[in-house]
This record gives structure tokens, sequence and C-alpha cells, in this order.
């Protein structure tokens, strides 16, 4: 049974997707929204600690639009699957629970 | 019975949402739901001890903490990694019910709960 968590928030000014990305488990997914989509990039101060989890088995997804908005378009972590609203609403719908990490 | 578990992640006086988890916690337990507090992050700041909230202005946290095993809340559970990077005195608490959880058993609540309330 598993857990969609959401972060919407920078890891260049919140520890938000750092703890997120401690405590999720295998087999579990994080999707990056908003302001979380600046986690997407090779260069965020989380960059290690998301590709430890990718490697556990965590599936990680960004949504495009958001993404696009603020012009994130290289220097993405190639692992994250960029995804649409829709997307989410599926990955919700995948999952048990979801818990937001805002 | 659903299980819940609500995970209050913010500290106690800067914003309303530490309140807010805690009068869902208590609704549900009053209403005989089953449900658990976790505290992570700067949620466990709600665990410090002689809180003294500005005077009529706003409520104690820490009284409304110790009024949840009145409605049969006997565990809050709080996340050791979180206190102890925030330098928390674990043996000054305003209330003495707390089960500490590493990252691993913090996963392991998540996922054996059926509902998460996020706050």
């Amino acid at each position: 049974m598993s857990t969609l968590h959401t972060v919407n928030k920078s890891p260049f000014s919140h520890q938000t997707l750092a703890s997120c990305l401690t405590l999720c488990a295998s087999g579990d997914s994080i999707l990056l929204l908003e302001d979380g989509t600046y986690g997407a990039l090779t260069g965020a101060p989380t960059t290690a600690l998301l590709n430890d989890a990718i490697k556990r088995g965590v599936s990680v997804y960004a949504i495009k639009d958001d993404l696009a908005a603020r012009g994130l378009h290289s220097q993405l972590i190639q692992q994250i699957t960029a995804t649409t609203y829709q997307g989410f609403v599926r990955l919700s719908c995948q999952h048990k629970n979801t818990q937001s990490w805002y | 019975m659903k299980s819940m578990l609500c995970i209050s992640r913010h500290s106690p006086y800067g914003n309303a949402l530490g309140r807010e988890a805690l009068e869902a916690v208590l609704a549900a337990a009053a209403f005989e739901q089953n449900i658990a507090l976790l505290l992570m992050d700067d949620g466990v700041w709600q665990l410090q001890d002689q809180q003294q909230p500005l005077a009529g202005q706003q409520k104690s946290i820490a009284r409304n903490l110790s009024a949840l095993e009145m409605f049969g809340v006997d565990t809050v559970y709080a996340h050791q990694g979180s206190a102890q990077r925030r330098g928390l005195n674990s043996q000054a608490l305003c209330i003495d019910s707390v089960q500490w959880l590493n990252d691993q058993q913090v996963r392991q609540l998540m996922a054996t709960h059926d509902h998460l309330l996020s706050f």
C-alpha cells in the first residue's frame, strides 16, 4: 500500500522536500508542483536525496505546466517524469493515501 | 473502522495549522474515531515545555495536547530526527505520553493507516 506525496515548496528555501525524501517509502510516489518543481533541477540542494529515493524504488513526477511556467527546461533530473493535472488525478487514484507536504 | 493519522508539521504559534490539526484530532476522537497524531519537522516544537502564549490572544497548544488523553488518544507519536535536529529536550516536554519514532517507524505508521490528514 503506497502513498502519494505532494510537495509545493522550493527546496532552496524550505526543508519540506528534504523531509519528504527522507521519510517516503519504497513504492511511494512524489509529485513536485508549483515551487516544488525547483526540486527537479540537478543543482537543487536535495538532488542527492532525490537520487537515493529513486534508487530505493520511489517514483518522482513533476507538473509540466509548473515547470514550463518557471522556465525549467534544462538541467532537470532525468528520472523525473513530467505529468499533467490529469496525471495528478490518476496518481491520486493509484495510491492509497496522499500526504501534502505544504 | 478506518484508521486515520493526522500529520502535524508546523510550529505552534506562527500560524493556525498546529491548532487546526489538534482540533481535527480532538473532534475525531470525540466521535470515537480511530485517530492518531504524528508530530514532525517544526511540529515537534508543539511539545516544548513551559509554553507561555500571549495572554488573552492565543490559546495554549500544550494545554490542548494534554487534553488528548482525556479524549481517548493515548499516544502522541513524534519523529526523533526532527527533535534531534532542533535540539528539543525530550526530557522536558509538555506531555508525558510521547512515543518517539525513527525514520523507518514513521514510514510504517504512514503505510498502516487508512487515511492521512496533512497539516
